[in-house]
């Protein structure tokens, strides 16, 4: 009999991850001083839970590692050993390590074996800083004794063992039977049963849940003592029990081929199952691995699951069930219908549209998550990186319970990581200069989210030292992104916005913490990439916030339809700025730059669609058709269309999935008159409008 | 075919007990700890309880000692889930009046091998 468990990996693994959050967050807020009995409880718990669905789904490595954690914590738990900062800290590592090994099973990637084993190692040492390895050995001792005893189980000779079984009456009250124990004893050879009912008592006086029987067995089997000790294993205490070796025969001829052929029913306890515990044990069958490895390729991350809230499941229920009413109402219409019932086909029409509406709005709040799933990493960040820099942060967060499309949050985090570790590093001062500007020693950063209108909106916000203008526009001027007199004159808001400019650094020296070569530009631009907005306030001397909005889902989104010969394009609404006509007086050339228009004291480029995508019958003249205004990290551009058709909320269709990916769209939708329409990735368009510009230009400017 | 409690905190566990269980024709309820086991086996007659012993709001050994109050329940074999290093853990399961133990880690194989032993 063999079943394939490995179908329940991908819950093991997702319940893991959440497990070893739980345990992040609870070694956060342990405090050294004062252990909480309920927290330890529970990282143990969540350790224990991994190390034993480890073991069970053949990760050894995982279970292993965990085994280690898991002795310490229960150390803690059981007060046989204190809490200090630094065995903290080995144990947030440890949990990293648990992570890392998980997320290499279940994408099949190389396990970093230096860090583990520094990690391992620090465990190791932290478990004998303070001896109290006692349950450790106990537990490993009696797996090493049955190993080799079962291993010395002499082939040629059987054995005749003399089992005398007293019983206590309680026994039934267990839920043990005597009859499986004795089956069990006959699987492993020839087994004779002799029962004494000597203690049985009259019948009036006998109560039927009480044992008065005993047993004297003989056993005719190649065992070693252990074995049949093991079958009473769950009875002792509750019998008297005597196991002797009555004589060694040679063994029968039918007997050889009764214990060979059923294979290795004596021992199934101890020797399929790899046991993680200890080196004593030899190495797990390599066989085991290479299966997970096989099947991990298969169920990458692509496929991952989604915790759904049984609620959100029966909403749905409950509105495919109105859905399927409003049909057979419709139904019932159209089967006799007369002009007197328009009335009725209308409503129902109406009852149908709102309907679906809901169905939809429905469907999308399966895929939302609370954003907490994105938040929940930021105490452990804030904690070493503020470690790092020697200053004190306390990280207070709130709406974390805010729901939002799992794709956004996935696509979130990276941008939220740089702006929280922004706000410690360079929002937050060092101690002592807080203190002598009058404020509190330790420095808040407040990281929050909120749904608002169909937007959530996050705001990361510290009480530091805030932005300097000055400091901000001499960088600039330096690094000729502005020049003297435009700054003079820009608005505090506009010169921080210049953060956001490409290759805009200020800080004096790169960190180790912040100043990875990944910009703000780069931040805005991913947050752009979801359709969202970021801005910053902030106040000298008081601290920053930086505002990120975005959509509640990707798979819906609101777009603007234009025409261009033929074809219908969908841009993004949040990527267009405005849409104008232009006069012929405002186009210009620049060469090298091709057609620029100037709008509003710049010059803007100009990209023409029907050149890019090679489109016939389009509009040539660009003071007959319009320009798009969008904005990417490198400016506005001008974007020429034939006409605008409309706005409307599209659903976005996967190009991957159903066709090939194609450079310079995000994906196609369905209209409302059944033709496809590409959605046009703005970001992407531009880089191929930018590389194809020299060779459109040439005719242009010959 | 038995009618069997799966109670386990951690779902990958406790959905491969109860499909192991099932491939082999018998109902399985399941529950996520031990109060909810409770709950259910005040219910529902089970004819065996296949426990974790480390779970939230009710742990394992608790819920077979409430069990074994309950008059249907007196001779019903309950099996505790337990790692090796729990050996004080068998002891006081033992105490709470559990009928035996499997070791984790397990496999299929050998869960269906203790519940054939205790269900015949």
């Amino acid at each position: 009999m063999s079943i394939d468990i490995s179908q329940f990996l991908d819950v093991f693994y997702e319940e893991s991850f959440e497990g070893l959050a739980v345990m992040e967050q609870g070694l956060l807020g342990l405090d050294p001083d004062a252990v909480d009995g309920e927290t330890i409880n529970a990282i143990f718990r969540a350790a224990h839970s991994i190390k034993g669905g480890a073991g069970t789904f053949g990760l050894n490595e995982v279970s292993e590692f965990t085994h280690t954690m898991e002795t310490l914590l229960d150390q803690i738990r059981d007060g046989a050993r204190g809490v200090t900062t630094s065995s903290i800290n080995v144990l947030l590592r440890a949990t990293d390590c648990i992570q890392h090994l998980l997320k290499a099973s279940q994408e099949g990637s190389e396990v970093d074996q230096a860090t583990l084993e520094a990690v391992s190692s620090e465990l190791e040492q932290l478990l004998s800083s303070e001896d109290e390895a006692d349950s450790d050995n106990a537990d490993v001792d009696p797996h090493g004794d049955s190993l080799d005893q079962t291993l010395q189980i002499d082939s040629e000779s059987t054995r005749v063992w003399s089992i005398s079984f007293k019983p206590a009456p309680h026994l039934f009250t267990t839920g043990n039977d005597p009859v499986r124990l004795f089956s069990e004893l006959a699987d492993m050879g020839e087994l004779e049963i002799v029962t004494d009912t000597s203690r049985l008592p009259d019948f009036n006086d006998l109560d039927p849940e009480q044992c008065y029987l005993d047993w004297y067995l003989t056993l005719h089997a190649n065992v070693e003592k252990q074995a049949i000790e093991e079958v009473f294993e769950w009875v002792e205490g509750d019998c008297e029990l005597s196991i002797e070796l009555s004589q060694e025969s040679v063994l029968e001829k039918t007997m050889v081929a009764d214990e060979t052929a059923p294979g290795p029913e004596p021992e199934p306890t101890e020797d399929d199952v790899p046991t993680p515990v200890k080196d004593t044990k030899p190495s797990p069958p390599p066989k085991k691995t290479t299966q997970v490895k096989a099947q991990k390729k298969a169920n990458a991350a692509e496929n991952s699951s989604i915790r759904v809230g049984i609620d959100k499941v029966d909403h749905l229920i409950n509105l495919v069930g109105e859905l399927v009413i409003t049909q057979s109402m419709l139904g019932q219409l159209g089967e006799v219908f007369e002009m007197n019932t328009l009335e009725q086909l209308k409503d129902g029409l109406a009852q149908f549209e709102r309907n679906t509406r809901e169905l939809q709005e429905s469907v999308m709040r399966i895929r939302m998550i609370p954003i907490s799933f994105a938040f929940n990493r930021f105490p452990r960040l804030v904690h070493d990186v503020s470690a790092k820099l020697g200053k004190k942060v306390d990280l207070q967060v709130s709406g974390e319970e805010t729901e939002v499309d799992k794709t956004v949050i996935e696509k979130i985090i990276d941008p939220l990581v740089h702006l929280v570790r922004n706000a410690v590093d360079h929002g937050i001062e060092a101690p002592d200069v807080r203190l002598a500007s009058g404020k509190r020693e330790t420095g808040t950063v407040t990281l929050s989210a909120a749904h608002r209108g169909g937007n959530i909106v996050i705001e990361i916000a510290d009480d530091g030292a805030g932005l300097r203008r000055e400091k901000i526009l001499g960088k600039a001027v330096e690094k000729h992104i502005v020049t003297e007199d435009e700054g003079e004159r820009m608005t505090d808001d506009d010169v921080y916005n210049l953060i956001f400019h490409p290759g805009f650094s200020t800080a004096e020296t790169i960190s180790d913490v912040s100043g990875r070569g990944v910009g703000m530009d780069v931040v805005r631009s991913n947050i752009r990439e979801l359709g969202g907005t970021v801005e910053i306030n902030s106040t000298e001397g008081q601290g920053s916030a930086i505002l990120v909005r975005l959509p509640l889902t990707l798979a819906i989104l609101d777009g603007q339809t234009v025409a261009v010969g033929e074809e219908t394009y969908i841009v993004p609404l949040a990527s267009i700025i405005e849409s104008i006509q232009i006069k012929p007086s405002q186009i210009n050339m620049v060469v090298g730059k091709g057609e620029t228009f100037k709008l509003r004291d710049s010059f803007i480029p100009i990209v023409r669609l029907h050149d890019l995508f090679d489109i016939k019958n389009s509009i040539q003249e660009l003071a007959e058709g319009l320009l798009v205004i969008v904005e990417d990290s490198s400016g506005p551009k001008g974007i020429f269309v034939d006409r605008l058709l409309g706005q409307q909320q599209v659903v976005i269709k996967s190009l991957d999935a159903n066709y090939k990916k194609i450079p310079g769209f995000s994906g196609a939708t369905i209209l409302g008159n059944g033709s496809v329409a590409l959605i046009i990735d703005i970001p992407e368009m531009l880089r191929l409008a930018t590389q194809s510009r020299p060779a459109m230009a040439y005719p242009l400017t010959a | 075919m038995a009618n069997i409690l799966a109670v386990d905190d951690s779902a990958s566990l406790r959905q491969m007990v109860a499909f192991t269980l099932k491939s082999q024709g018998h109902n399985v309820t399941e529950a996520a700890d031990g109060k909810q086991g409770l709950d259910a086996a005040k219910s529902t007659k089970f004819d065996l309880v296949v426990t974790d012993v480390n779970m939230p709001v009710m742990d394992g050994i608790s819920m077979i000692r409430e069990l074994r109050k309950l008059p249907n329940y007196r001779g019903t074999p309950l099996l505790m889930l337990t790692t090796e290093s729990g050996v004080d853990k068998k002891q006081e399961g033992k105490a709470a009046g559990a009928t035996g133990w499997i070791v984790k880690p397990f496999n299929p194989d050998k869960l269906l091998g203790v519940v054939k032993r205790v269900l015949g």
